[in-house]
């Protein structure tokens, strides 16, 4: 186990030491003490590494991650994971607005709550909350799945292409073009597997699924207000 | 005079200067179909532009240096306040930020050559960054946009400079639309989105709302790439002299500002003409806010939107600006609304010159394409060598200015070499109206 005092130390070692591990790198576990709240913590990294934050973090925690595994011990701020390509980023408080925005792969776990515009514009990431989202989260989204255990806020989905969308509680509104779909067995398949990486014991049965109704996908005057 | 059949004098007909040929065709256009135009390029409009400036060489106050002989300098660096490798370029005209998308893959690689042969730059633009662009431009600016098409973390780090693309000043405040008519199966994976449909590149960035949610983004992404990358700020002709102060503020390395007359692949022509503007009333407002800040020289300002010669390369210089960048311009050196495709512009209900809806995909000349058959007809080697070419001749020319105003670097020239002709002009650049010593709000004077 590799400790690095981030307070004592300074980001710009701290990223550029994660950064130096190659893919074969034999210092595989990380653990970071005194985050408070920093900015950009383990961004970039591309390595199988496993990296422990002890405490919250700023913003764009795990930012464009690939490989590594990220796991933070407290919430997270604005932009968790945002772009992530590939790995695991795991919250285990809330996170703040934008978290896994455009990320193209990958695995995010929230296990508290998730604030405003979660999964804005994702690419194929895979977010499972535990707690509930905010509004206009899954804005835009392009691709992959995005699963809350509890509510969504306004909007969910405004303008969605072709990720999917489990929530197992309410949903205040939906966005324009979003619209609740038939939950078939493949569905259930697909969601079991995220429910099981995430860490929720909630069963898939419980949930409803949401998509996009596709009426947008070609400019239409109808639909423009 | 016309007369009747009775042989009474009648006025003879006369068009509405408001209600125009042009107009009308547009109103009875808009009452046909229901939907808004949407067209390619920049404000058509006549605006107070570089035209309306002259440089008034040497004269026994001014010492001119040898119009072919003596040196003057044509180089930039760009990114010297924080970035590890700033980018040196021979010449400061750059290449603006085009999408692979918007463009073939064939006109990416040629923009590439051509700019990789003059010595400068070219610039990503939505859609993410093609091999063939990568690998003909020996110095690539990688575009960061709010829609994240195709962006990687990969791709940032083989960059040459970073470009956070707020806005552009065809449509300042607005996104952009690349229709499903070009989203081939390359263009859809690039972009994670099924093939044929419309892609919507977002008006704002996802996961920042401000110049401090701005300045935190930087640091990520100088983090991300080790400090090594120039990060640039792109703004449309809206505001510039506060967004200029918030992107110094934010952190950036280098200003882009681009006016209305600056392209776009795809907007509403309503949008374009009347938001935004003139890149003439933009520059002094930026180098103000440089100045304001300490920063002019040590932030660099680089202008874009209508920039066609030498002249205007270097009355942009004498602005204040480091460098500039061409978009339109550069297309239409590799052969955009070339009159050789006439008769097709014609079938299109065109004609060269004023071809604008490269966001149908039906491009003649095969640039702004994703038409295989199209695409073939466009010749990247030749397209670089023509660049290359338009390149040389816009820095020969601005040199040959230069010299005349008797200096030895492009960026020794000042607003002091210019005159307006225009009160307009005066008013925007700051300069003096030809045969005076005023200008419009010029400090200590009534007006």
């Amino acid at each position: 186990m590799q400790v690095f005092d981030l307070e004592a130390q300074g980001l710009r070692e701290l990223n550029a030491t994660l950064h130096a591990q190659s893919t074969d790198t034999n210092q595989t576990a990380w653990e970071i003490v005194n985050p408070k709240g920093s900015h950009a913590i383990a961004v970039g990294l591309d390595a199988p590494i496993e990296v422990n934050v002890k405490g919250s973090t700023g913003y764009y925690c795990a930012g464009m991650n690939k490989q590594a595994t990220v796991h933070v011990h407290g919430s997270a701020g604005p932009g968790v994971a945002e772009n992530m390509m590939s790995g695991t980023v795991v919250i285990e408080g809330d996170a703040s607005q934008y978290a896994g925005a455009t990320g193209n792969g990958g695995t995010l776990v929230i296990k508290g709550n998730a604030s405003s515009r979660c999964g804005i514009s994702m690419k194929g990431i895979d977010i499972i909350v535990h707690g509930n989202i905010g509004h206009m989260s899954a804005f835009m989204a392009q691709s992959g799945n995005l699963v809350v255990c509890g509510n969504a806020g306004d909007a969910l989905g405004d303008s969605l292409y072709e990720a999917r969308l489990f929530v197992r509680g309410s949903v205040k509104s939906l966005g324009a073009d979003c619209v609740e779909k038939e939950m078939r067995p493949e569905h259930l398949t697909l969601l079991a597997d995220l429910l099981e990486r995430g860490g929720c014991d909630a069963k898939p049965e419980e949930f409803k699924r949401y998509g996009s109704a596709r009426k947008l996908y070609n400019f239409n005057i109808d639909n423009a207000y | 005079m016309k007369d009747d059949h009775n042989g009474v004098p009648r006025t003879v007909p006369v068009q509405s200067a408001t209600f125009s040929n042009p107009v009308n065709a547009e109103i009875r256009r808009a009452a046909a179909t229901g939907i808004y135009d949407i067209r390619g390029g920049g404000a058509k409009r006549k605006v107070p532009h570089f035209d309306d400036l002259l440089f008034l060489g040497a004269s026994i106050s001014r010492y001119p240096l040898e119009g072919y002989r003596e040196k003057c300098e044509t180089s930039v660096t760009l990114g010297t306040r924080f970035a590890k490798n700033p980018i040196q370029l021979d010449i400061p005209v750059t290449i603006a930020g085009m999408s692979f998308g918007a463009l073939s893959g064939p006109a990416k690689e040629a923009l590439g050559r051509g700019a990789t042969l003059a010595g400068t730059s070219t610039t990503t633009g939505d859609g993410g960054m093609t091999e063939e662009e990568r690998g003909h431009s020996n110095k690539l600016v990688y575009q960061y946009l709010p829609s994240r098409y195709g962006m990687n973390p990969d791709d940032l780090r083989r960059c040459d400079a970073i470009e956070i693309v707020v806005g552009q000043g065809a449509k300042p405040g607005g996104g952009g639309m690349l229709l499903g008519q070009k989203i081939s199966d390359r263009v859809a994976e690039m972009r994670n989105l099924p093939k044929g449909i419309d892609q919507r590149s977002a008006c704002r960035h996802p996961d920042w709302t401000g110049p401090d949610d701005l300045e935190i983004k930087i640091l990520e992404l100088r983090e991300i790439t080790n400090w090594e990358k120039p990060i640039y700020i792109k703004v449309g002709g809206a505001r510039p002299y506060f967004d200029t102060t918030l992107a110094i503020k934010a952190g950036a390395d280098v200003v882009v500002l681009d006016g209305m007359q600056g392209g776009t692949a795809a907007t509403q022509d309503v949008f374009i003409e009347h938001v935004g503007q003139p890149i003439l009333a933009c520059i002094r407002e930026a180098v103000r806010a440089l100045q304001d800040m300490g920063m002019h020289r040590e932030v660099q300002l680089v202008v874009s939107g209508g920039i066609r010669h030498g002249a205007d390369v270097a009355k942009c210089m004498a602005l204040g600006a480091d460098a500039v960048a061409i978009g339109t311009a550069a297309l239409i050196a590799l052969g955009d609304n070339d009159p050789r495709w006439e008769a097709e512009y014609n079938e299109l209900g065109t004609t060269a010159g004023a071809y604008d809806d490269w966001h149908e995909g039906r491009d003649p000349a095969g640039i702004t394409t994703q038409d295989p058959d199209l695409m073939a007809r466009f010749d990247p080697i030749e397209g670089g060598r023509r660049l290359n070419n338009y390149l040389k001749v816009m820095t020969l020319e601005a040199q040959t200015i230069a010299r005349a105003c008797g200096k030895n670097h492009l960026h020794n020239l000042e607003p002091e070499d210019l005159c307006a002709l225009t009160m307009e002009a005066a008013a925007m650049a700051k300069i003096p109206l030809a045969g005076t010593d005023w200008y419009p709000g010029k400090p200590g004077t009534s007006y």
